[in-house]
């Protein structure tokens, strides 16, 4: 998806108007292995650009989940609760995390495809 | 030695500790054989003043009570006496199971979904399921309703005051009350309003921690019943001498959506390759071990030793054995509580309250009662005035199976 941007630290966003779709990246998903357990906020929070909001657990490791823009929470995948093998098998479908509803601009740093890759293959 | 370690005397290998930190000499006197010794240690324990279990009537968080033999032939067993952190599941599914019964007593006990390995004590127990409505929450206030004990209390707000919690003795909690925190009996042994509390904590969006005594969970409702959302306890009364207040055992339960804040490790049942059921570590949170900085505890460990006591003692008696001990012992200590009542001087401090089998009590000159009891080997109630203020003069007596009928006939004897 051409419209698609991301992180230095491994998360990625769709935006349509207000509206932005966030999860954790093809490559994310592949360095943590398989993923277990996700800790996850409720709607209605607010979040500023880079803020921790939850935290991914695989059978390697736990890292912490940040948000690339400023916004109110709108929604939480549901899914994963059941089934957070859903980050691994479709990261960019339905291994979806947050909804939020953006406040103001996008930052600045956000990364286009191009540039997402040579900061994962550094 | 010195040569090997490449030094020529004992001076030069103490280099690096001033000499003014250095013994000179150590004056011990000459070494005892193992009879002279066993001799010497002997008359020094005979000096002790001990009171009979059936004629100590003070509890306070810590209680005799019959420990049957099969609870020493289990936990003396090396395999579990000796071994120090067996949690590999290839050679430990014996200690493993042990620690799945554990939990599975106490969830069911409380009637809770889950509860974890076990921890210190009844009062570290407290302050973790405080820390687990906290992180939970994301709200700093701790809402302590009515008598907790004093020293869970101190402990509550050792583990509150490095993370800017503020702990308050109180009656409402407000928007920022992470969680209400009640003991169930109290620590003065009245039964308190678990389902009103509870509900309370709940409309304004607390948890409720009920810190429980197990014993009584054998014949009052248990905190799964009334919505508590996390029990927290001492298990020194299943299977565990008082011996001076430790080492005990405590516990903590939650409901099944708050298990990852459950603090320690937690033992679950698993299948192996071959389709055989085992027991593994499961669930331990990863914030103790590698996200540290945002653990909401750091208890990596647990008393096994004295779980496993609790749980041969749970399931040798088992719900009747228990309901038994919480009735002779509810018993004893409602005809104590007349017979005490009708002493000249002598009062319920509450008298419109129930209790279980220990309960506060008015008295002239609550020393020198004390006192006089000892002199005839009785072990008495405890002052609370030590740590509140209005209590002057109130004594908290608590009866146990162990004090026998002609137990209570001497107390009251010694005090007429």
């Amino acid at each position: 998806m051409a419209d698609r941007r991301y992180t230095k630290s491994h998360e990625w966003l769709t935006v349509e108007g207000k509206n932005v779709t966030v999860g954790i990246t093809d490559f994310a998903q592949a360095q943590l292995g398989d993923v277990v357990f996700l800790e996850l906020p409720a709607p209605g929070r607010k979040l500023s650009a880079g803020e921790t909001f939850g935290v991914v657990e695989s059978v390697k490791a736990a890292s912490d989940l940040y948000s690339p823009i400023g916004g109110r929470i709108t929604a939480v995948n549901e899914k994963l609760k059941e089934h957070p093998e859903l980050i691994n098998s479709d990261p960019y479908g339905d291994g979806w995390i947050l909804k939020l509803e953006l406040t103001g601009e996008l930052p600045g740093d956000l990364l286009d495809e191009a540039a997402y890759k040579k900061v994962a293959e550094a | 030695m010195l040569a090997a370690l490449g030094v020529s005397s004992m001076d030069d290998l103490l280099i690096d500790i001033p000499r003014s930190l250095r013994l000179s000499a150590l004056e011990l006197p000459a070494g005892l054989s193992e009879l002279e010794t066993m001799a010497q240690v002997k008359s020094l324990a005979a000096r002790n003043r001990v009171f009979a279990d059936r004629l100590t009537f003070r509890g306070g968080g810590v209680y005799r009570r019959f420990i049957p033999a099969a609870v020493a032939a289990v936990t003396s067993k090396p395999e579990f006496y000796s071994a120090y952190t067996p949690y590999q599941p290839e050679a430990s599914q014996g200690t493993l199971q042990a620690i799945y019964e554990f939990q599975t007593l106490i969830a069911e006990l409380t009637g809770l979904d889950v509860a974890n390995a076990s921890m210190y004590d009844g009062a570290t127990a407290v302050a973790e399921a405080a820390m687990m409505a906290h992180i939970h929450t994301g709200r700093n206030e701790i809402v302590v309703v009515g008598y907790l004990h004093p020293e869970y209390l101190e402990v509550l707000r050792a583990f509150s005051e490095g993370r800017g919690i503020k702990v308050r003795r109180g009656t409402e909690p407000n928007s920022k009350t992470a969680a209400v925190v009640f003991q169930q009996p109290d620590f003065l042994g009245l039964l308190v309003d678990a389902a009103g509390l509870t509900a309370n904590a709940h409309s304004l969006g607390a948890l409720a921690i009920a810190c429980v005594d197990p014993i009584s969970l054998a014949i009052v409702a248990p905190p799964g019943e009334y919505g508590a959302d996390i029990a927290a306890g001492e298990g020194q009364q299943l299977g565990l001498s008082p011996s001076y207040g430790g080492p005990h055992v405590g516990f903590i339960a939650c409901r099944k959506d708050l298990v990852r804040r459950l603090p320690g490790r937690l033992i679950g049942s698993a299948h192996d390759s071959a389709g055989r059921r085992g027991f593994v570590l499961t669930l331990t949170a990863r914030e103790q071990h590698i996200r540290r900085e945002r653990a909401s505890s750091n208890i990596c460990t647990n008393h096994s030793l004295c779980a496993l006591a609790a749980s041969v003692y749970m399931t040798y008696m088992g719900a009747d054995g228990m309901r038994q001990v919480a009735e002779v012992s509810f018993k004893r200590a409602h005809a104590l509580a007349e017979r005490l009542a009708a002493l000249p001087g002598w009062e319920m401090a509450f008298p419109e309250r129930q209790f279980l089998n220990e309960f506060p009590i008015r008295v002239p000159k609550a020393s020198a009662v004390l006192r006089k009891l000892a002199r005839k080997s009785i072990l008495g109630g405890l002052d609370v005035h030590r740590w509140f203020r209005e209590l002057k003069g109130v004594l908290t007596f608590a009866c146990t199976e162990v004090n026998d009928a002609r137990a209570l006939d001497e107390l009251v004897e010694a005090l007429a």
